[in-house]
């Protein structure tokens, strides 16, 4: 029975892994963007939760509420001042520039925070459990996983049954065409970029309840976001929670059989998949 | 009245100049076809008109104000729409959604609705949820003209319609100009297809390497004068 | 019947001739450095150079090669505990051993190239990234060589080859000696890395390139083998790399996983040096390194302020001169001091 209970956990963490991701995945699938900083705004939003809860003293639920708008504003101000810039055949100046976006993001936090780690917290929900059959399931992973789900279907309804989701769709596919139907490119990348950050925001929340966190832990969350979505293939929110869980479950099954080998199979799972499959698992038709 | 003009337009890339002083006018209720030969401006005429490219020096003025500084966004919507040469569809939209993203920038409303671009195009309705790109070069520049439509334009560019199409589709497709004119949309039409474009317009512009070497209606041209304006060369 | 002109091509500069004489005799200086400079000034000398020696190798693979990594971080490390396990495992004289720090990164870059060839762009770049974690992570398994907390050259392999010549020769303690012979072959490296790399690139190899990197399809259109351009650029830096790698930890002479497979130090930094002076241009990572240095000396004691402010310049330098500090002197003034580009003249 250990192993079903450990490849349950590693399902419940693939939903954390693609919170993670699904910003990411959104931002790559409508303009090719590598934003290398991804995981440090991550932190970046779980330390503005923090303050929010402790400046407000309201539970972090309606810290992150009252975050998301804040990160949305962000976000679309780094793509459309900084970040548009940058878009283009070439991938050297995005990654770099967010490269560097990532350094200084960072060592601001470490400036502002210093380097103790933090947590956001949950009090009760934090240890809560209910057991399923044989296995027994943490609230909090739970309430990930959901949340995950929540957010994929919401971004799926946006993307492919609105009229800013086809915005969204023809600025990917040719922006200079889509300027000739009156949209603005630059300013659908903004909002593409500012609902990637509020995905974030929800990420930060769990991220920030479920384990410490300091302002160094950013890479780390970026490698497996972009874990997840490539194994999913470019364009795929179901593919990001499918990679997500790959991952989860990989990290957990390694674990179990030595813990030091927890993140190094995770890895080795993303190198099988892209080995049979360098496309990802659902790419779309073209690219 | 005079809907749509440039006064000694110029365009580049890069370093290699496109057009040297273009004057052409649009009036209301007009066809006016602009033909010449491959790499004689023409789409890059319509490309300045639409906003895609940026300018050199020269007038572009839509119902008397200059929009030669304007984005293809705004320029949408004041209401100058462009079929793109290539036809240029969504491949992540559907057919429906490829219309429907065409009255996107403008929401004025007015004859074209999805509805009577389907009345214009009945084939469209039954494959209105496959991807754009699926369908045969004939359909899919029904779809390119139809979603110009949805943004009830008052000035249509129609470059290069024709273009990879069989005689047979070009007929079907020219059969719905008619309809778009009865709409009140002005058109300027850019073919290579010199006869197909003497039986639409009412005016016809040649142009050479960038310049405009002829002008007049259909009735006073000449093959010869045609010939010369198009090709640079005597007969 | 007029004699039709004879064209001949050549790369050769005014400013470049110029450029080789005032690299000789900075050469000639930097030779003798160790006789006058104090011990300081040489550990400076020898980070300057082998960060200079990483930045041209990265800049190879991606300015000249298109190929975007971002785990170089890889076969420093390897590099690095392929000297420390010949010294400590087979007891081989660590100078000997540098070689073996190439050919181990080597054996790595193949299986690794082979992966990381079937992704593209940004793919590529992570799955780059990737390989090199995975590295670090089986790495950190290997208790002989001290496991995760690493470990310390044994006191017999300091002792390498050279070190007892320039103790007797320039009176200088064993540490000190140690310093310069690391020295001395971080500025062979160095050398024999650009000259090289120019080499390379004026070759028909070096063309072949820079249409593989402009545009692939057309490259394989005139013949270019494309594949085999990428696979030997990749393992010639990794070639390099691991070399560099293993001068850079024998000189530290300690070791641990986490520091010696750093993506800050080994990438970030190296992309940095290479973007700020010039990607695609051999002078670029000269002057970059330059800048980086002055930049880590003025900033040192500052901590995240320092790396804020290299964060920020990396960033400015992209959004306003892509072409690096290099690039916008050399738009303005059109010197090239290892001219590539093929001109054609005509035969005096």
């Amino acid at each position: 029975m250990i192993w079903v209970d450990t490849v349950v956990q590693g399902i419940l963490l693939g939903g954390l892994y693609a919170l993670f991701a699904a910003g990411l995945s959104l931002v790559f699938g409508i303009m090719r963007l590598v934003n290398l900083a991804h995981g440090d705004l991550i932190v970046l939003a779980a330390y503005l939760i923090l303050i929010v809860v402790s400046a407000l003293g309201v539970n972090p639920f309606v810290a992150a509420a009252i975050a998301m708008p804040l990160m949305f504003g962000f976000g679309w101000g780094l793509q459309r001042i900084v970040l548009n810039r940058v878009l283009g055949e070439d991938i050297l100046p995005p990654l770099l520039v967010t490269f560097g976006l990532s350094i200084v993001v960072q060592n601001a936090l470490l400036e502002g925070f210093s380097a103790d780690s933090q947590r956001i917290n949950a009090g009760a929900l934090e240890t809560a459990s209910f057991a399923v059959g044989p296995v027994t399931l943490g609230v909090m992973p739970v309430l990930t996983f959901a949340s995950a789900i929540l957010v994929i279907v919401t971004l799926n309804q946006v993307f492919y049954r609105t009229a800013l989701g086809r915005a969204f769709r023809a600025t990917s596919d040719d922006p200079v065409t889509a300027s000739l139907m009156g949209i603005k490119p630059a300013n659908v990348f903004a909002t593409a970029t500012g609902i990637a950050m509020v995905v974030v925001t929800i990420a930060a929340l769990y991220l920030g309840m479920r384990a410490n966190f300091d302002p160094t832990i950013g890479p780390a969350r970026l490698i497996y976001a972009f874990e997840a979505v490539i194994i999913g293939g470019l364009g795929s929110l179901w593919g990001t929670l499918a990679g997500g869980v790959i991952i989860g479950v990989s990290q957990t099954v390694g674990a179990a059989i030595n813990p030091e080998w927890q993140i190094l199979a995770g890895h080795i799972a993303f190198m099988v998949v892209l080995l049979f499959k360098p496309r990802g698992l659902f790419p779309r038709a073209y690219d | 009245m005079t809907l749509l003009t440039t006064r000694g337009l110029t365009a580049h890339y890069g370093d290699f100049q496109a057009l040297f002083g273009v004057d052409i006018t649009l009036d209301a209720g007009e066809t006016v076809a602009i033909i010449g030969a491959n790499g004689a401006g023409k789409t890059t005429l319509m490309r300045s008109i639409a906003g895609v490219l940026r300018n050199g020096p020269g007038m572009i003025a839509f119902e008397g104000k200059p929009i030669g500084a304007m984005t293809a966004d705004k320029i949408l919507g004041m209401g100058v729409a462009m079929v793109p040469e290539g036809r240029k569809l969504f491949p992540s939209l559907s057919v429906e959604e490829n219309l429907l993203i065409g009255a996107h920038g403008r929401k004025t409303g007015g004859y074209w609705t999805l509805d009577t671009v389907y009345a214009l195009f009945p084939i469209l309705r039954d494959k209105r949820a496959v991807p754009g790109t699926s369908l045969s070069g004939g359909q899919q520049q029904m779809v390119a003209i139809g979603r110009a439509l949805m943004s009830n334009p008052r000035v249509l560019l129609c470059d290069e319609i024709s273009l990879g199409l069989a005689p047979v589709v070009i007929r079907d497709i020219y059969a719905a100009l008619p309809q778009i004119q009865a709409s009140g949309a002005s058109v300027i039409v850019v073919e290579q297809d010199i006869g197909q474009a003497m039986k639409v317009a009412s005016r016809v512009y040649c142009m050479m390497e960038g310049r405009v070497t002829l002008s007049g209606t259909p009735d006073t041209l000449t093959r010869e004068a045609i010939h010369d304006a198009y090709f640079g060369v005597s007969a | 019947m007029r004699q039709p002109a004879s064209y001949v091509v050549e790369t050769r500069t005014a400013a470049s001739r110029i450029a080789g004489i005032a690299a000789l005799i900075v050469l000639a200086v930097a030779i003798a450095a160790p006789l006058f400079a104090s011990r300081s000034v040489i550990q400076d000398l020898f980070f300057i150079l082998t960060m200079m020696t990483l930045a041209q190798f990265w800049n190879l693979l991606a300015g000249y090669g298109g190929l975007v990594s971002v785990g170089q971080q890889a076969f420093v490390g390897l590099g690095a505990y392929a000297l420390f396990g010949a010294v400590i495992l087979a007891g081989l004289d660590p100078v000997a051993s540098l070689l073996l720090c190439g050919v181990v990164a080597v054996i790595v870059a193949v299986p690794t190239a082979y992966f990381a060839f079937r992704l593209n762009g940004a793919y590529f770049a992570i799955g780059t990234w990737v390989v090199a974690e995975v590295v670090r992570l089986l790495v950190a398994q290997w208790k002989a060589l001290g496991g995760g907390t690493g470990t310390s050259l044994p006191p017999e392999a300091r002792d390498f080859w050279g070190v007892a010549q320039v103790e007797a020769m320039l009176d200088a303690s064993g540490s000190a000696a140690r310093d310069i012979v690391t020295y001395w072959l971080a500025l062979a490296l160095a050398i024999a890395t650009v000259g090289g790399i120019y080499w390379l690139l004026r070759t028909k190899r070096g063309l072949a390139l820079a249409a593989v990197r402009d545009n692939v399809e057309a490259a394989k259109s005139v013949g270019v083998d494309a594949a085999r351009m990428k696979w030997t650029v990749f393992l010639v830096s990794a070639f390099g790399t691991g070399i560099a790698g293993g001068l850079i930890y024998l000189q530290k002479a300690r070791i641990s996983p986490d520091a010696a497979f750093r993506v800050t130090d080994w990438t970030a930094y190296v992309i940095f040096i290479v973007v700020i002076g010039g990607i695609g241009t051999i002078e670029g990572p000269i002057i970059g390194v330059l800048v980086f240095f002055a930049l880590q000396s003025l900033l040192a004691d500052y901590g995240s302020w320092y790396l804020m402010v290299l964060g920020g310049l990396g960033i400015g330098v992209m959004l306003f001169a892509p072409r690096g500090l290099w690039g916008l002197f050399s738009d303005r003034t059109g010197i090239q001091l290892f001219p590539i580009r093929r001109m054609l003249r005509r035969r005096p």
